[in-house]
């Protein structure tokens, strides 16, 4: 459904390009729910903002690679380009609702606002499918609602009501940056459990942006781990948290304080992630790994098949005693 | 617990008043809460967003009015007290604040910021002794002492918030009081903060009000945990009975939301919990009434005391009996 090939996001001049994303690929299938995981920092933002072309103008750009959408080609489409030439599925909810939603609208208006961004229909049929996708959202009350302000609802309910919004486009795929990590647990578990029925229910590719393994964990049918603008593992969810193959993705598993662990220390990934600017030459990761050899200094590592549907960007990935 | 503890809280209520709509509303934020600290414990106090955690907190650090109840920090008043006492209060209690970014003034050089105490109170005999003093304290969080001539700007978050400790510890504190202290900071910079406050704890035999809304964190830091719920402890209880066998069926809640690394443990369809509480107006009876599976009539009308249950406190109608 969603494909992206090798694509590298740039700043700075030409000549002396700055990447921030590095020849990312991954695919989405119907349905599916793709995690991306990383620290702040890592490119994973800039890369959802790469997919939807929402890349801020002037500042980075994409330098190379493809954005396939259900075949087509919407690399560097603005997304209003993409409505003109009808591939325009594609819809994103971030993590502020309240900075999303216009304040001085009721949600009613502005959901169906963008329900006539992409169907011809009357105000009225606009507004009866703003209902229908509040009922969708699961707003109690979704008649009442439409004439709420975004101020008169909990945090809770104006990610529901983003997604209300993104959903007014029938998305193929919805690609959705940290939408939980402003709100409270509680709250975030109902809304990752609302989204996982969306998915299932409009047969809906999903990108989910988490710099939360936990989330990852209950969430994600694959995982691909980011760090320093590259994909250093990809794999199915099980097999990631059961065998992780990049000690990038092991030290993140490590420091997670998991409950009953009581007083041990927790294991810490010695020192921070590099600026896009000085990354090292080699292995960006060989400065803060505990597995680092020589040649990891000197050459890029390799992207090894690990097991089945499981890669690792290393050159000595971690297998347990396992062949490669 | 046979040890004098070194912080008594009794009863406390702190009101704030806030416009809404044009009127002015009355949010009770601490409900009569009561909590002991013996020294050398962590407490974790956990809750949603608007249960009044923070809010016990910078009551105690007297950054908020108490409208009554009472604080003893050590046989001695908090609440009353005025002038020198109070000064001298807040070198025996300190607090480290969720944001490193707008906790530090961005215009101070780090060493004017740790060394902020003891300049206010004159504890620093001579220019060199505060240079000494700024050095140790920064080479005790784990920063080099060459970071006192750098701005917040140069630095990272993990070590904002390593900076943040030092202005905390410097006067040799009894008590920390941590607002969300690693809640701003990734994941893998969250383990070295968690481990360096763990390090001070046992150097320093500091005691520490832990508050965070993460039950992962407050798991692995604290030795007892308090639940609060609409400005009121649900539940309070050493740390592994929360975790393992919580009984008020909000911790009960709180538990089963919390992302757990475990891929089998995998969300199917969408849960209705229901939203955390207006702070504007009271249930009658339980505050948690309305979004409790348990709920009875009687939890309608008659809100619970906290009440012992073994070695735990729980205020809830329909456990225990």
């Amino acid at each position: 459904m969603l494909k992206v090939s090798d694509l590298t996001v740039s700043i700075g001049p030409d000549d002396a390009p700055i990447d921030l994303v590095s020849g990312v690929s991954f695919l989405i299938e119907k349905g599916e729910i793709l995690g991306l995981v990383g620290e702040s920092g890592c490119g994973k933002s800039m890369t959802s903002l790469a997919v939807m072309g929402l890349l801020p103008r002037p500042g980075p750009r994409i330098r190379a690679g493809r954005v396939e959408l259900d075949g087509a080609d919407v690399r560097g489409l603005m997304p209003w380009q993409r409505v003109e030439i009808g591939h325009a599925r594609v819809a994103m909810i971030f993590q502020e609702p309240m900075t999303s939603l216009n304040p001085v609208l009721r949600v009613g208006d502005q959901i169906a606002e963008a329900v006539r961004v992409h169907d011809r229909v009357s105000g009225s049929a606009a507004l009866v499918r703003a209902r229908e996708l509040l009922e969708m959202v699961r707003i109690p009350d979704a008649g009442m609602q439409l004439s709420a302000f975004p101020h008169q609802l909990s945090g809770g309910m104006r990610q529901r009501v983003m997604i209300a919004v993104a959903l007014a486009c029938r998305p193929q795929v919805l690609i959705a940056d940290e939408p939980t990590t402003a709100l409270d647990v509680t709250v975030q578990y109902q809304i990752l459990g609302l989204l996982r029925e969306l998915c299932n229910a409009l047969e809906m590719a999903m990108l989910f942006i988490t710099h939360d393994m936990g989330v990852i964990a209950q969430l994600a049918d694959r995982v691909a781990v980011m760090y320093a603008g590259r994909i250093v593992e990809t794999a199915p969810v099980r097999t990631l948290f059961d065998a992780p193959g990049h000690p990038y993705t092991r030290g993140l598993m490590a420091c997670m304080p998991i409950r009953g662990v009581g007083q041990q220390r927790l294991k810490s990934i010695p020192g921070q992630a590099p600026q896009p600017d000085g990354v090292p030459v080699g292995c960006k990761f060989a400065p803060r790994c505990s597995e680092v050899r020589q040649s990891c200094r000197m050459a890029s590592p390799p992207r090894l098949q690990v097991g089945p549907g499981h890669e690792a960007l290393c050159a000595f990935p971690i297998t347990d005693g396992r062949p490669l | 617990m046979s040890a004098p503890p070194i912080l008594a809280v009794h009863d406390l209520r702190t009101s704030f008043a806030v416009r809404r709509a044009g009127r002015k509303v009355h949010v009770q934020a601490v409900d009569g809460v009561s909590l002991t600290l013996a020294a050398g414990e962590v407490l974790g106090i956990v809750g949603e967003s608007g249960c009044g955690k923070t809010t016990v907190g910078r009551t105690i650090m007297r950054l908020a009015h108490a409208d009554s109840g009472r604080v003893m920090f050590d046989g001695a008043d908090v609440i009353g007290a005025r002038g020198a006492d109070l000064k001298s209060l807040r070198l025996g209690i300190r607090m480290v604040f969720q944001d490193p970014y707008a906790s530090l003034n961005p215009r101070r050089s780090i060493g004017d910021s740790v060394a902020e105490a003891g300049d206010i109170n004159r504890a620093f005999a001579s220019r060199g002794e505060r240079t000494r003093r700024v050095a140790e304290t920064l080479a005790a969080v784990g920063l080099d002492p060459a970071f006192a001539t750098r701005f917040p700007h140069e630095l990272s978050g993990g070590q904002r918030q390593r900076v943040g400790i030092a202005r905390a510890i410097l006067p040799a504190p009894s008590i920390v009081i941590a607002d969300e202290p690693v809640s701003a900071l990734d994941v893998s910079v969250q383990a070295q903060v968690l481990n360096l406050l763990a390090d001070l704890r046992e150097k320093l035999g500091l005691s520490m009000l832990f508050i965070s809304h993460d039950l992962g964190v407050i798991g692995h830091v604290s030795d007892r945990v308090a639940v609060m719920y609409m400005g009121r402890i649900v539940e309070t209880a050493d740390t592994r009975s929360i975790l393992e066998a919580p009984m008020h069926p909000y911790t009960l809640a709180l538990m089963a939301a919390v992302p757990k690394p475990d891929p089998t443990l995998r969300i199917a369809r969408a849960l209705e919990t229901g939203e955390p509480p207006s702070q504007f107006g009271r249930p009658v009876g339980c505050a948690y009434a309305p979004r409790c599976p348990l709920a009875s009539d009687r939890c309608r009308v008659e809100a619970p005391l906290l009440r012992p249950l073994g070695a735990r406190m729980v205020a809830c109608h329909n456990v225990g009996t």
